[in-house]
């Protein structure tokens, strides 16, 4: 182990035992019938998600990027110390209204999901939930440096260092913390590829799924939730 | 403040008192004698706020010091009681009854420290962390670096500069002054 000159070794992966609400049973109904839950099944689609495939032609997909790059809906969920940039950015001072993006307070709304600073653990799983209620097609926006290689979390035992291997990003705006200007250009760059069409990270996350999967359960170590939260 | 101590010094075991400052004081306490001394500040004396309850990880000296800090708000008077665990079996004595805080205080000892306090309400159940199974984080033998290298992936390309020797190579070559 690089810079680390003890013979520390983290405890090898145990299981955590599922809450007692969630786990598999049976439950006697008011009319006494005998029925089989699964919390984490019954109430969840089980489909991963799928490629969302291209327009049959060029021009009919290049005027669907300039529309989608027209309505960036974001998510209000803030993490961390950038979810502070965004109220100036809302309000009349920055006003990013006029761009045609607005917050969003469900996930069901929106489209950009901007993970605004460090991610601890905990937080990482209800980001992975939200992304993955946001229809597609979506986009990751990635704040400041703590989501691009850990930023000063580089050393902390509960925040995640790379955004990139939980979620597809789309788009970085570097900084600690990034200005709201520096927010304002990293929405004007996200348009710009998104017309390119090269927005693809809401595909790139289906193609890979297994492998996101395998990143976010192995730091999730309690993972309460259904594969795909769709 | 010393008034208080001088008459507390007759019936309890009292360390040296270390005062921060007028009205600022840390004084450490045996163990079996703490309750009786923070139920007779609180009730005689007028502290009758909990300020903290926190630990420190003595490891040299293979314990665990409990601070319990108590406010008295009509005389602005704080008094901090030190109270020191074996760090084999960490279990201290839990005082939610005294101030029902402290039963969140304790929850979170338990997590960061694992330092249990039985009898407390929800002493056990997970307070900030979620399904931790490595050691408590905040023990000093619990290595943050090693253990974040060994979970989360790495960025390539992240470098560190000394600020010293980044100095000297791109502004002032005999920099501190006089150094060449």
């Amino acid at each position: 182990m690089k810079d680390v000159d003890d013979k520390f070794l983290k405890n090898p992966d145990t299981e955590v035992p599922l809450r007692e609400e969630l786990r598999p049973r049976k439950v006697t109904t008011p009319d006494g019938q005998e029925i089989d839950i699964d919390p984490l099944r019954d109430y969840f689609c089980e489909a991963k998600p799928k490629v969302h495939p291209k327009a049959y032609s060029k021009i009919v997909e290049d005027f669907y990027n300039w529309a989608r790059a027209n309505s960036l809906w974001i998510l209000g969920f803030g993490t961390g110390c950038g979810a502070i940039e965004m109220r100036p950015l809302m309000t009349p001072r920055f006003d990013a209204y006029r761009y045609g993006i607005q917050w969003r307070p469900t996930p069901r709304q929106a489209n950009l999901l901007v993970i605004s600073g460090y991610l601890s653990v905990k937080t990482l799983k209800r980001a992975i939930r939200a992304y993955e209620q946001m229809p597609q097609p979506k986009y990751v926006m990635g704040l400041g440096s703590c989501t691009i290689n850990g930023g000063m979390y580089w050393d902390s035992y509960n925040t995640i260092k790379r955004l990139d291997d939980y979620l597809p990003v789309d788009m970085y705006v570097a900084g600690c913390m990034p200005r709201p200007e520096a927010l304002l250009h990293g929405f004007m760059e996200l348009k710009r590829v998104i017309k390119e069409g090269k927005g693809e990270g809401a595909n790139l996350y289906a193609e890979n799924f297994d492998q996101y999967k395998a990143n976010q359960k192995a730091v999730i170590r309690d993972w309460d939730m259904p594969d795909y939260n769709w | 403040m010393r008034h208080i101590l001088y008459r507390l010094k007759d019936r309890y075991h009292l360390g040296t008192p270390v005062f921060q400052r007028d009205d600022l004081c840390f004084v450490t306490v045996k163990r079996f004698e703490l309750r009786a001394i923070l139920t007779e500040l609180r009730d005689v004396e007028g502290f009758t706020h909990l300020t903290l309850l926190t630990a420190v990880d003595w490891i040299e000296e293979q314990q665990f010091q409990l601070t319990y800090m108590v406010n008295n708000r009509v005389a602005n008077l704080t008094l901090a009681l030190r109270v020191m665990l074996d760090r084999e079996d960490a279990t201290g004595d839990t005082i939610h009854d005294l101030w029902p805080t402290a039963a969140t205080y304790q929850r979170e000892l338990r997590e960061m420290f694992g330092i249990t306090f039985p009898g407390s309400p929800r002493v056990d159940e997970e307070f900030i962390l979620e399904g931790w199974t490595d050691l408590p984080p905040y023990r000093r033998d619990f290595d943050t670096l090693a253990y974040s290298q060994q979970t989360y992936n790495d960025r390539p390309g992240r470098v560190t500069h000394d600020p010293k020797t980044h100095m000297q190579k791109t502004l002032y070559a005999d920099y501190p002054k006089g150094a060449k």
